[in-house]
């Protein structure tokens, strides 16, 4: 009878799936993802203003060879009979385009990256193909760093603990976990991880990214399907490449297409020779670095479960920053951790510290223990890195005696529904789900990046924006990281900026006719967040 | 025609026509013709579905990666009756009080109360973790001394850091080398640089270890290649990939041989020094100063901040035009957190002391040497690799050649030895992703901080435990 119904259930979800509807398990509130139609006429302008761009970068060019301008210093001299270095392709939008407004990237800090950081000031001589410091600092609000609950502290319990486990262990193990790197904190520190995520067992790395690069080839290989967010970080990108398993990609949190495509997958097996495959590895990231949206993870663990994939989810910006008890977005949707097979994070993010992990059942991460290449070969975690994130972890459970933690977690959750409704109220194009702390804003045209970016630091705000490639060619962005160190009166001291700046370079495109859904005075908001603060 | 159609019989027009009906059928209506699709019902398909059984995620473990956890299972922790109270010099592995012969803390900087101190403030001033890659807010001004400090040691133009070891070559290759280009890589560089000719997708071409005839004849053979096909070979960069020291072999590369082919046929040098950096060379330089040849050959030079210099991370020296390059094409650069600000203030106070203090190298350099030479004084162990390297791999005299046999009698040893108070480690390896994995042998890592007598010490008691394991294996044998 069971195994009937079964069926009949799957018959439905296929019906279901035919009329491109899906019978998900909503979650229980109110949630909203927004990614606004880009107006028609910015996006001939985008494009106009790339088409500019690039004739003006071939001009230049052109002179350069006839030697009106000078080349600028670091292109490879050419020697005869080497071939160079660089394809003309490639270097020519670096060039021309990335070169002229490279002073709104890599700008060297010199504080704690906390609510507020100090810049170091530098000028340009020769439109930004070198730098010059003069000395001065630029304090500046920081919504650029990714400090989600404010751990980045340079006093304060973590520091302290810190500071204690550098004097007993020093900088240094150099050694492999599998040699002679293994001491007795890395213990305490799975532990401490896989109590955190609710999970059987845990192991840690001393590199997120290596995290990916280093475990995806260890858990799929070639027979294997691996399926991808058309968004994944590139650090899952390049796992999924190294493990030499086949790759399909689906459009960005669109499970309709992530089902149709691991449903043809099934069915068809392999290319070619129609072989079943070895096994199925869904890739998705919990929130989105570049889109601020949130992965729909009840409607992938139905697919998943339904099809016998496995699950692996990328919590690097999600971990400590999402759900109720930041235990990320399987809190945040309140999943259990049984249904997803590995869970992956960093702990640069939220915990303030360095490294990533990965958790699940035992006999997967003992399995990685054995095989992982970065247990292997590449040095362990150095004891003040670990002992951060065993104090902040602690912290954040509640384990230090004080609601700290929960605070921590309360206040991020204000800051980010608060600062996106306002943006959305003040008329800008703001991407992704309503409890995301990333808030991507809209730009669009190449010229208003470093327009932006310039603006901001010159009334007191940091922030990120990015450009193709990192995003579509049209769709330029700046994006802010909320945090938990931030106060109420700093975020309106970032607002009152960006609306300054927005009506300045004309960024309010927005064609929104009503008032945006999201407040954080909802009754169920409240209900989840007990310690959110009172203003 | 016509006129012949007309007038022609009533019966031989609808034979005509009867005809050519039936080869229109043929042609269009007979199964034979039919392209063969095959629709699945919806049924079929949920069968199929339901059929489909995956290979589990991981695994069981097998009997070699049980062992490997066993190994993993050894916890070391700092010396607790000693002065120095760190991992360094001295350390306990499982409760067991050792002389530290394992880690690759080859100038103790680890235990250096000034990069502690240098480390705290550093903490003081900038917390722990930077959270945020380099391009976004995560550039903290040491990061830039560090880079400054780092390009003046080498002396060249441009000087690179990233927060780990392993990925810096691993990123730096195929930040340069791409499909269709051609790698020729020592067949026994290290797994972090097999990673990256793998990430590159380039064609790879791998010569003997250190065989510089070999790998001559793989140029010449690109070369006939080449002259066939001039168009293709314009465009084709071609790169030699070797380490400095090598981190299987424990040997140098012979870098004047190496640098006299590049020039001949035009191939660019990238070489990794994550062991000589800081241990080869009178000052510390590494394999080019060691054989007095300009840094500049070198077109690229990748090292590690995780031995010598008692930190995390691994940074690439070399041209300008080179090195910055990756500030947008190194994906470990780009794409991760910047390491935390205290490790490079440590790495930065360690290379200042490098050079403060040459005594810790020339200590390093005849330790090394004595010990290497010590060590083959043991019956029934074989020394291999230079005699001024920092590690040493020594393998059994009488090996079986049956790599599981071997090493499960290494790995007595070096229990043996934990036991009396000598920390020693066998290298680990992934054999079956391994492109070459070396015989089974123990590395020996050399500290700077060890005197003459306490290598002696340690050599008689590893010639005791090795006398003994060898005296049970041949009573079992017999």
């Amino acid at each position: 009878m069971g195994h009937l119904a079964k069926k009949n259930a799957l018959l439905k979800n296929a019906k279901a799936l035919k009329h491109g509807r899906l019978l998900d398990k909503a979650p229980k509130w109110k949630t909203f993802e927004s990614f606004e139609e880009t107006p028609l006429y910015i996006a001939i302008f985008t494009y106009l203003s790339y088409a500019i761009l690039i004739v003006f970068g071939h001009m230049r060019d052109l002179m350069r060879r006839w030697g009106f301008e000078k080349m600028p210093i670091n292109t490879e001299p050419s020697k005869k009979g080497w071939v160079p270095l660089y394809q003309n392709f490639e270097s020519f939008y670096t060039r021309n385009l990335y070169t002229r407004i490279r002073d709104a990237w890599n700008r060297p800090i010199c504080s704690l990256p906390g609510a507020r950081m100090d810049l170091m000031h530098r000028v340009t001589d020769d439109h930004c193909v070198s730098f010059r410091f003069t000395g001065k600092k630029i304090n500046a609000v920081n919504m650029g760093s990714y400090n989600y609950l404010g751990f980045a502290q340079n006093e304060g319990p973590c520091a302290d603990a810190a500071e204690a486990a550098t004097r007993k262990f020093g900088c240094s193990v150099a050694s492999s976990r599998q040699e002679i790197g293994n001491m007795k904190i890395h213990h305490d520190l799975e532990k401490l991880v896989a109590e955190f995520l609710g999970v059987e067992s845990a192991c840690t790395f001393g590199m997120g990214y290596a995290t990916n690069t280093m475990n995806i080839p260890c858990l799929v290989g070639k027979g294997s399907l691996i399926v991808s967010d058309e968004l994944n970080h590139a650090s899952l990108v390049l796992g999924a490449r190294l493990s030499g398993s086949t790759i399909k990609i689906f459009k960005h949190n669109d499970m309709v297409d992530l089902e149709r495509k691991i449903r043809d997958a099934v069915i068809n097996g392999q290319p070619r020779t129609h072989r079943p495959w070895k096994k199925i590895l869904i890739l998705v990231e919990g929130v989105y670095s570049m889109e601020g949206s949130i992965c729909k993870l009840h409607d992938v663990i139905r697919i998943k479960n339904k099809y016998k994939c496995y699950l692996y989810l990328d919590e690097a910006h999600s971990v400590g920053a999402m759900g109720p008890n930041g235990r990320g977005v399987l809190d945040y949707w309140g999943c259990s951790p049984k249904d997803v097979d590995i869970m992956m994070g960093t702990f640069t993010k939220s915990f303030g510290a360095s490294g990533g992990y990965i958790a699940g059942k035992k006999s997967i991460v003992d399995y990685l223990k054995g095989r992982s290449h970065s247990m292997c070969y590449a040095s362990s975690m150095t004891a003040p890195v670990a002992q951060q994130i065993i104090t902040s972890m602690s912290i954040i459970m509640g384990r230090d005696g004080t609601n700290d933690g929960q605070r921590r977690v309360c206040q991020l959750a204000w800051n980010s529904r608060y600062f996106r409704r306002r943006l959305m109220e003040m008329g800008f194009i703001v991407y992704g789900n309503m409890d995301s702390p990333v808030v991507p804003l809209l730009l669009f045209c190449p010229g208003k990046i470093a327009a932006f970016s310039r603006q901001c630091l010159k009334h007191g705000l940091a922030t990120v924006v990015v450009g193709f490639p990192a995003t579509p060619i049209i769709e330029s962005r700046a994006r802010f990281c909320l945090s938990a160190s931030h106060t109420k009166e700093t975020i309106d001291q970032a607002l009152d900026i960006i609306d300054k700046v927005g009506d300045l370079i004309h960024l309010k495109y927005s064609r929104r006719d009503q008032r945006p859904d999201i407040s954080e005075n909802d009754k169920d908001f409240k209900q989840r967040y007990k310690l959110l603060p009172e203003y | 025609m016509i006129q012949a159609f007309i007038h022609a019989p009533r019966y031989h027009v609808l034979v005509e026509i009867a005809l050519v009906i039936w080869i229109l059928r043929l042609l269009f209506f007979t199964k034979s013709y039919r392209s063969e699709r095959t629709v699945l019902t919806e049924k079929e398909k949920e069968d199929l579905i339901e059929d489909w059984q995956p290979e589990p995620l991981a695994p069981p473990l097998s009997e070699s990666d049980a062992a490997l956890l066993n190994v993993n299972e050894r916890i070391v922790d700092r010396h607790i009756w000693e002065f120095c109270s760190k991992i360094g010099k001295h350390v306990t592995v499982n409760g067991h009080e050792c002389l530290n012969l394992a880690s690759m803390n080859f100038l103790a900087m680890n235990e250096d109360p000034l990069i502690e101190e240098d480390a705290v403030a550093s903490l003081r001033k900038y917390g722990v973790g930077s959270c945020g890659p380099r391009g976004f807010y995560g550039t903290v001004d040491v990061h830039l001394f560090l880079e400054e400090a780092l390009q003046k040691f080498m002396g060249c133009e441009e000087a690179i850091i990233y927060s780990y070891g392993f990925s810096t070559v691993a990123s730096a290759i195929p930040a340069y080398s791409k499909r269709g280009d051609i790698l020729y890589a020592d067949e026994s560089v290290h797994f972090a640089i097999q990673k990256g000719i793998q990430a590159s997708r380039s064609r790879v071409r791998y010569f003997k270890h250190n065989d510089m005839d070999d790998l001559e004849r793989l140029l010449q053979e690109q070369e006939r290649e080449d002259q066939r096909n001039p168009k293709k070979a314009k465009v084709t960069r071609k790169f030699i990939l070797v380490e400095g020291l090598s981190m299987k072999h424990g040997d140098l590369c012979p870098l004047p041989k190496l640098v006299e082919l590049k020039n001949k046929y035009r191939v660019r040098v990238f070489m990794d020094e994550s062991l000589s950096f800081g241990t080869i060379g009178k000052t510390g330089k590494g394999v080019t100063e060691f054989y007095n040849i300009d840094v500049t050959e070198i077109d690229l030079i990748t090292g590690s901040l995780e031995y010598a210099l008692g930190s995390v991370g691994g940074f690439c020296v070399g041209k300008s035009y080179v090195v910055d390059h990756q500030r947008l094409s190194g994906l470990g650069y780009c794409f991760s957190a910047s390491n935390p600000p205290m490790l490079s203030q440590a790495a930065i106070t360690a290379l200042q002391i490098l050079q403060d203090k040459p005594e810790k190298l020339e200590r390093l350099q005849e330790n090394s040497k004595w010990m290497h030479r010590q060590l083959a004084q043991i019956d029934g162990l074989k020394v291999s690799g230079e005699a001024i390297s920092p590690i040493i791999y020594v393998q059994l005299s009488d090996a079986t050649g049956q790599t599981g046999v071997d090493r499960a009698l290494l790995q007595r040893i070096v229990s043996e030895c934990e036991i009396q108070g000598i920390a020693l480690t066998c290298p680990a390896f992934l054999d079956d992703e391994e492109l070459f994995v070396p015989p089974p042998s123990i590395r020996v890592a050399v500290n700077c901080d060890l005197t003459k007598e306490e290598i002696d010490e340690a050599i008689r008691i590893i010639q005791n435990v090795v006398r003994d394991v060898l005296s049970t294996r041949d009573a079992f044998a017999q």
